[in-house]
């Protein structure tokens, strides 16, 4: 039998034979390292669960308080059956780490998902040499180019500013977990309550409980006095702005934070008032740069453009490979994730926004 | 510029129109003269050819931002717009800050189509470096786009209107016909009275409702004409001051656009508005919508347009006769003035008069209603002899009657990704039905029909079952059925099936049937044979 590779990608996991241990599993194993608390990277069912000690609160809080999990600190080595362990920060959210695997002196790293700017809450991403870089490739096309996040930040006061003189309420829409706790760090904070969807506001209690730096949030009730939310700032995950949650808050501006919003189609799709382009994963030249600074001779490449990079790759002499992987959908996974208060509610009454011409009086209008 | 591009960007964020019309109202009312004579000129289709080869653009703009071919290719594809592509792609280095304004940018791009290919490429790469990236995207839509940003002629004219305190009738008419920026102004254009501003005036429509229950409920059925639901273009025909004026519905003046009308200006009496139904003719007998389809939204109306797709109008109301409104006779006083006028037609092939279908009981409409596609008609209308003529969507008096759509279940083979606002998404399907040797062969593509919701699930699905890739196609695994509606089918010899199906949309998803239970070429084929 040749040699199996030190990380095997098995379509449900990446593997690591010599160790029994899988990361990010999408199915129960005995042993998973978790490289973040994100619902496409963190599944249920596993027997014992790895990961890094800022992920815990969060870990606990999906995946069950009883999950047999062991928490480590950034660089600190752990050894399963001779092969060689330890996270490094990825700068992705809270918590969030690349695994770096070695054995019999070579060395793979599986990044998860990762950013290179700091964003002032979770420990900034490290690059980690290696033989082998496993990277993702969410926003692996030179279209996306992300402006320094002051700017961003800059245009949500500004929004927020012009919504207050309107008396509107500033719905800001993005993932609970990693977006919402950066824009906290980021933006200027109102001076009366913020007010927050049952998901972002029970994450954030958790943090809060935990011991991270975060300003306490008003969980939005229906028994809020709706008059409160005029010229207010509302935190919302993505998935009310189809739901029937959302009309409390008449008058409103609706903002969405996603790298998504860098283009037209994505932004008008989503119907919303302002889009902020601010991600937590890295765009082309960020991605670019990883690559190299990790000074790996191999790469794969896992969800996202893994074709179009890996070819990129290949073409400017670094050795790559597209693999196929269940990640990667944070969006469809997280909306469903934080299943915390009311967020699936009125999901039924999303529009119909097909244009079926019944009427033949209509061919030319 | 920075104005326009702010315009373009809002415009373009929101599908509400009242909205794109506060937009355009706040434009026209403080942009300068000049600026919107040209902003008037884009969105009324308007804009000048540059002479400038799409694809040396987009050499010129990979070059720049130093990436391969297939790679700008690939980054197009996800963006579905290549404007913006290029804007997205292109290094910046944040003093970009030209105050040009949009007409001297139009001054600045008009001395292109004179240039060499060398002095050209100097010439965008200058205007690039000058801008930001969403002026970079509105300069690229300036020199080589289409404006496709949900803005049509009506809302521009509503918007002119609002903010010139004008009627939107008279506006409509000023800003139709043959103009150019260079040779007049918008003072000229759109402030001046014209002599017949007021004659090509429309009366609104009236529409009728779809059919409740059964025909037989609508009483004695000689209180009703029935005729044949036309599947053409539902326009009005003006005849006033010596001027002939064509509108659509959806209130469009369109008078240019059939050519083949414009005797009726020598054979009209003034004052004579029509309604009725603009469809193309062969041979004295309607067409399918399709050979009508081809002519509809062309700029130029070239011979073999006209020649491969001539079209007659089929009248059957009159609101005013002599110059007065007649639209409170009824039904059948209106008829006889019509039936009047169309005796005198010299040209009667060009000018039909919709016939009445005969019938005494209406078990007999329900006999003839399944033979509607035979000729060439979506089923009935079915109109009260003495109700007025109304305004708008009434109930009561106007009843129209239709024949369900032909439909099939076929299986999602192919998929691939949509533009504008549903770029990133797999929106765009091939269906196909089994062929005789158990092979799925595709017959129809298909893009709308579902909701928001079903998109997102179907692109889930997608995404996660690619069997294969040509260029931006997907081959996806042949598992989901949908029951695919169309409203006629014809052979063709283009196609692999053999067969071509006209206005083929989703009717619905049918999660309850495996991809087996879709139906056969063999069953297409025998819809053919029945409607052909």
């Amino acid at each position: 039998m040749a040699t199996q590779s030190l990380l095997q990608f098995t379509g449900k996991s990446i593997y690591c034979s010599e160790a029994d241990a899988h990361i990010d599993p999408w199915i129960p194993v005995d042993r998973a390292i978790i490289t973040h608390a994100h619902s496409d990277h963190a599944r249920w069912g596993s027997k014992h669960y790895l990961a890094h000690k800022d992920s815990e609160p969060i870990l606990r809080l999906r995946l069950g308080p009883d999950i047999s999990l062991q928490t480590v600190e950034y660089g600190e080595k752990f050894v399963i059956n001779g092969v060689v362990f330890s996270l490094h920060p990825a700068g992705h959210i809270i918590g969030s780490a690349q695994v770096r695997v070695e054995y019999k002196g070579e060395v793979w790293v599986a990044s998860g998902d990762y950013k290179l700017e700091d964003d002032k809450f979770c420990v900034p991403f490290e690059p980690v040499k290696c033989n082998v870089f496993i990277t993702e490739s969410t926003f692996g096309l030179p279209i996306y180019k992300w402006q320094p996040q002051q700017e961003i930040y800059s245009e949500i006061d500004n929004w927020f500013a012009q919504n207050r003189l309107e008396d509107k309420a500033s719905i800001l829409m993005g993932y609970s977990l990693g977006k919402m706790q950066r824009i906290l760090k980021g933006i200027q904070l109102p001076d009366g309550p913020i007010y927050a969807h049952g998901a972002i506001y029970t994450l954030n209690d958790r943090l809060r409980q935990a011991g991270f730096d975060l300003p306490e949030l008003t969980l939005v009730t229906k028994e809020t006095d709706k008059k409160l939310f005029r010229g207010s700032l509302v935190l919302a995950p993505p998935s009310v702005d189809s739901s029937t949650w959302i009309r409390k808050f008449n008058p409103y501006s609706l903002g969405y934070c996603s790298g998504w919003m860098a283009l037209r189609g994505a932004k008008n799709r989503r119907a919303v008032d302002q889009g902020f382009i601010l991600s937590d994963h890295v765009d082309w030249q960020d991605l670019n740069t990883a690559v190299i600074e990790s000074g790996a001779e191999k790469v794969y490449v896992t969800h996202g453009y893994t074709s179009i990079f890996s070819r990129w790759l290949n073409e400017n002499g670094v050795e790559a490979g597209e693999v196929t992987t269940m990640y990667g959908n944070e969006e469809e996974t997280e909306d469903r994730a934080t299943g915390e208060g009311p967020e699936s509610e009125g999901i039924e009454n999303k529009k119909d926004m097909s244009p079926i011409p019944d009427d033949p009086d209509l061919k030319l209008s | 510029m920075k104005q326009f591009a702010e315009l373009f960007m809002n415009l373009d964020r929101t599908n509400k129109t009242n909205a794109k019309v506060e937009l355009m109202k706040n434009y026209f009312l403080s942009a300068s003269d000049e600026d919107k004579m040209w902003a008037l000129t884009l969105f009324t289709g308007r804009r000048p050819s540059f002479k400038v080869n799409r694809t040396q653009v987009k050499e010129w703009a990979a070059a720049e931002a130093n990436i391969p071919m297939w790679l700008f290719q690939e980054s197009y594809q996800s963006v579905g717009d290549l404007g913006e592509t290029i804007s997205l792609i292109l290094p910046r280095n944040g003093s970009e800050d030209s105050d040009k304004s949009l007409t001297e940018w139009f001054y600045y791009l008009g001395l292109l189509p004179k240039m060499t290919d060398e002095e050209k490429h100097d010439h965008i790469l200058q205007a690039w470096s000058q801008l930001s990236q969403h002026e970079t995207f509105v300069f690229n839509k300036l020199l080589m786009g289409s404006f496709r940003i949900g803005v049509s002629q009506t809302l521009v004219v509503r918007a002119l209107a609002e903010a010139t305190a004008t009627d939107s009738n008279v506006i409509a008419h000023r800003v139709m016909g043959k103009w150019d920026p260079l040779e007049t102004t918008f003072e000229k254009l759109i402030l001046d009275e014209g002599e017949n501003d007021n004659a090509s005036r429309p009366y609104p429509f009236f529409l009728a409702y779809p059919i409740e229950g059964d025909v037989s409920n609508l009483g004695n059925p000689e209180d009703w004409f029935v005729e044949w639901k036309w599947d053409g273009i539902r326009s009005q025909i003006i005849y006033r001051n010596n001027e002939l004026f064509i509108w659509t519905r959806g209130e469009e003046l369109s008078t240019d656009k059939f050519p083949e009308l414009h005797f009726l200006s020598s054979v009209l009496p003034n004052g004579t508005v029509l309604d009725g139904e603009i469809v193309s003719y062969f041979d004295n007998k309607p067409m399918p919508f399709n050979v009508l389809q081809t002519r509809i939204g062309r700029k130029n109306l070239t011979k073999k347009v006209l020649e491969e797709a001539p079209v007659a109008f089929i009248a059957y109301d009159i609101m005013e006769a002599n110059g007065i409104d007649i639209r409170n006779l009824s039904q059948m006083q209106r008829r006889a003035q019509l039936e009047e006028i169309h005796k005198n037609m010299p040209v009667q092939s060009i000018f039909n008069l919709s016939p009445l279908v005969e019938f005494k009981e209406w078990s007999e409409l329900h006999d003839l209603h399944p033979t509607s596609r035979e000729n060439i008609a979506e089923g009935f209308m079915i109109k009260r002899k003495n109700s007025t003529y109304q305004v708008g969507r009434k109930k009561g008096d106007w009843w129209k009657w239709k024949i369900d759509p032909l439909s099939v279940d076929a299986v999602l083979i192919y998929a691939q990704k949509g533009s504008g606002r549903r770029a990133e998404l797999f929106t765009d399907y091939t269906f196909a039905v089994w062929g005789e040797d158990g092979k799925l062969i595709p017959f129809a593509k298909a893009y709308s029909g579902l909701t928001d919701v079903e998109i997102g699930q179907v692109d889930y699905f997608i995404k996660r079952n690619i069997v294969e890739k040509f260029g931006p196609v997907r081959t996806v695994k042949p598992e989901l059925v949908f029951e695919i509606g169309f409203e006629g089918i014809n052979e063709s010899t283009r196609h692999k099936s053999g067969i071509a199906v006209r206005f083929p949309r989703i009717l619905r998803w049918r999660k309850d049937k495996k991809a087996a239970e879709a139906d056969t070429l063999a069953s297409l084929k025998g819809i053919l044979e029945m409607y052909k």
